[in-house]
């Protein structure tokens, strides 16, 4: 039972994580008809930056903000010198120039910080556990993942429903050239878009870094999972890639830690414990074939924003 | 049509890269040059695989992200089949277009429900699973892959361990497999696929049952990459999930349209190119791919249409 919280806190944690990254990535989606492949290279970049930052200044908090700070301009950068050009395009044409930005950013990340990953050690204020029930402890940094994404997704709900600049960026998404003509600069928009969306995957890359080490590709088979919540949340849905991103961090999380337990009651104890990993892997996947054959636009559809 | 266009700057590039790949052993005979010849029968059977794609991709609009899975299916038939004993290619390869014919059925039959965006996701989902199970048989190496210890035995039909051989099969596969392409996307039936890419709707008003035509069209696709897994298998000796890993999806993407999306020759155009380049530089500096990925976003912002539309205005394969 004990067990079963934990793994239930962590599998939370895992999908707020994934929500900070579907964010952007749905945002950027919705408003800018963009499929940007290079997303999990913005989360890598976020860990890449924090981790040495971290090590210059010495501190994690100034490391963060730092880091938080260079991947909105490395967003911001990366919209204005190539993808502004591909808006309009074939969502192909995406694909094509973003999996080349992933290459790149890739060879650069080997180039700067050699092969090996680096690690961002957690300050000691952060390591203990904290007792969250009678007799449950739970560790206070992944406790604070969870308090940061939940404030991070109540922030974006309030920036796009509740204020102005995201009354202009629901506008620029429904219908762009009517919102230009009535005078708002749908280009500096959609560039601060970006680099928010790019800022909340660094945060999510920071957050994971020092949980997992920082490493090249760290971003890729994160963003594929990103990808499925978004499409299952329904795309430019936030609301939708809140859901779906809660569901496929349980179900990830919670599939890895009981799944080889359960299949060794029908399988020898070796091929449970490689099938296991590939089942719980699959079972995202396969949620999201499911959700697509039973409503092709996903839960959520955007229309319904 | 292709005799009409031979003349064109088009036909004369085509002929002269299927001559330079017919006589490609004999350079790497007199030259002793090896490594060429493993290079390029590489590069055979990844046109192959992007000359399946073309088909659904450049012809039928069907944006498949996991067109690897088909080649992962094809080399896994090989492969489980040789670890279990049967060396046979006579039983090996109609399984592996079997299995891979059935896996395109299905994924398919469930995708084609879905348009634009969610069928490139929903087909990369796909892929991803079958990525998974493979990784998951602990029987045939799960994560490692499996070694093959030898290739498929044709009876003395045709020696797949001699080199030259085995390009010359895999040569004659890719231009078999052009031929077909060609046959139906001028027939009938790849007139309504097309047709179905511009305007579905006005398609199934004339009559049409697109869906059936479009779901024929995607098991025609990975049937023929799944031959190209079981040419990959047998290339390498080994099969493992990486060979179906989305990247390896992307890669096939990006050969398609760098050659030129709905062009006949395009994809063998686009697989020689990424490929030798890849290699190149490689040689020239460890880090290639940092100038391989602007190269690909330079591509994708000014030579729209591919290598294939640098060739001039198609007049239509």
């Amino acid at each position: 039972m004990l067990l079963f919280i934990e793994q239930l806190l962590n599998g939370l944690q895992f999908g707020l994580l994934l929500f900070l990254l579907a964010a952007g990535l749905t945002l950027v989606f919705g408003i800018m008809d963009m499929v940007n492949l290079a997303h999990g290279s913005l989360y890598m970049m976020g860990a890449y930056f924090a981790a040495t930052f971290a090590a210059w200044t010495g501190s994690f908090i100034v490391g963060v903000v730092l880091a938080l700070g260079a991947t909105f301009l490395l967003g911001i950068v990366l919209e204005y010198v190539a993808l502004r050009h591909l808006y309009g395009r074939d969502h192909l044409d995406h694909v094509l120039a973003t999996f080349g930005l992933i290459l790149f950013f890739n060879e650069l990340v080997r180039v700067v910080w050699g092969p090996e990953g680096l690690s961002l050690p957690l300050p000691s204020w952060l390591t203990f556990p904290i007792r969250i029930l009678p007799g449950v402890y739970y560790p206070a940094y992944r406790l604070g993942i969870i308090v940061v994404s939940l404030l991070v997704a109540g922030f974006l709900y309030v920036l796009v429903m509740r204020t102005r600049i995201g009354m202009l960026i629901r506008a620029g998404a429904s219908n762009r050239e009517m919102a230009g003509a009535l005078g708002v600069n749908i280009k500096l928009l959609f560039t601060v878009v970006f680099g928010l969306g790019a800022a909340l995957a660094g945060l999510a890359g920071l957050m994971q870094a020092p949980i997992l080490t920082v490493q090249i590709g760290m971003g890729e088979n994160i963003l594929i999972l990103a990808f499925v919540i978004i499409v299952i949340g329904g795309i430019g849905s936030i609301r939708g890639a809140f859901i779906a991103a809660v569901f496929v961090g349980l179900i990830d999380t919670l599939g890895r830690s009981f799944l080889p337990d359960l299949l060794r009651h029908i399988l020898s104890s070796t091929a449970a414990s490689t099938a296991a990993p590939a089942i719980s892997s699959m079972l995202i996947y396969l949620l999201m074939a499911v959700v697509l054959v039973v409503r092709p636009e996903g839960l959520f559809p955007a229309s319904r924003r | 049509m292709m005799k009409q266009s031979l003349l064109s700057v088009r036909g004369i590039a085509v002929a002269a890269v299927l001559l330079m790949l017919a006589l490609l052993p004999v350079y790497s005979h007199v030259t002793g040059n090896i490594f060429a010849l493993t290079l390029f029968t590489r590069v055979l059977i990844y046109a192959l695989a992007a000359a399946s794609l073309n088909l659904i991709m450049g012809y039928g609009g069907m944006m498949s992200f996991g067109h690897a899975a088909y080649l992962g299916i094809g080399g896994y038939a090989v492969g489980i089949l040789a670890h279990e004993g049967i060396l046979s290619g006579f039983i090996q390869w109609p399984v592996a277009i079997a299995v891979s014919a059935l896996f395109a059925l299905v994924i398919g039959a469930l995708s084609l429900r879905t348009r634009g965006v969610y069928f490139i996701m929903i087909t990369l989902a796909f892929a991803q699973m079958a990525y998974y199970i493979a990784a998951g048989m602990a029987r045939y190496g799960g994560d490692d892959g499996l070694t093959i210890y030898k290739r498929s035995d044709f009876a003395g039909l045709i020696d797949l361990s001699d080199k030259v051989q085995f390009y010359y099969l895999c040569f004659v596969l890719l231009i078999a497999a052009v031929y077909l392409i060609h046959r139906i996307v001028n027939a009938r039936f790849g007139m309504v696929v097309q047709g179905a890419r511009s305007n579905e709707r006005r398609m199934q008003a004339i009559g049409f049952p697109t869906y059936r035509y479009r779901l024929t069209c995607f098991v025609i696709a990975g049937t023929l990459c799944g031959i190209a897994g079981a040419l990959l298998a047998n290339n390498t000796d080994f099969v493992s999930p990486a060979i179906m890993y989305w990247t390896r999806s992307g890669d096939l993407m990006v050969m398609v349209i760098l050659g030129g999306m709905g062009s006949l020759f395009g994809p063998v155009f686009g697989a020689i190119v990424l490929l030798v380049l890849e290699e190149l530089l490689s040689q020239f500096t460890e880090y290639w791919q940092i100038i391989l990925g602007p190269m690909l976003l330079l591509i994708v912002l000014f030579a729209r249409g591919g290598i294939d539309g640098m060739l001039g205005r198609r007049d239509h394969d």
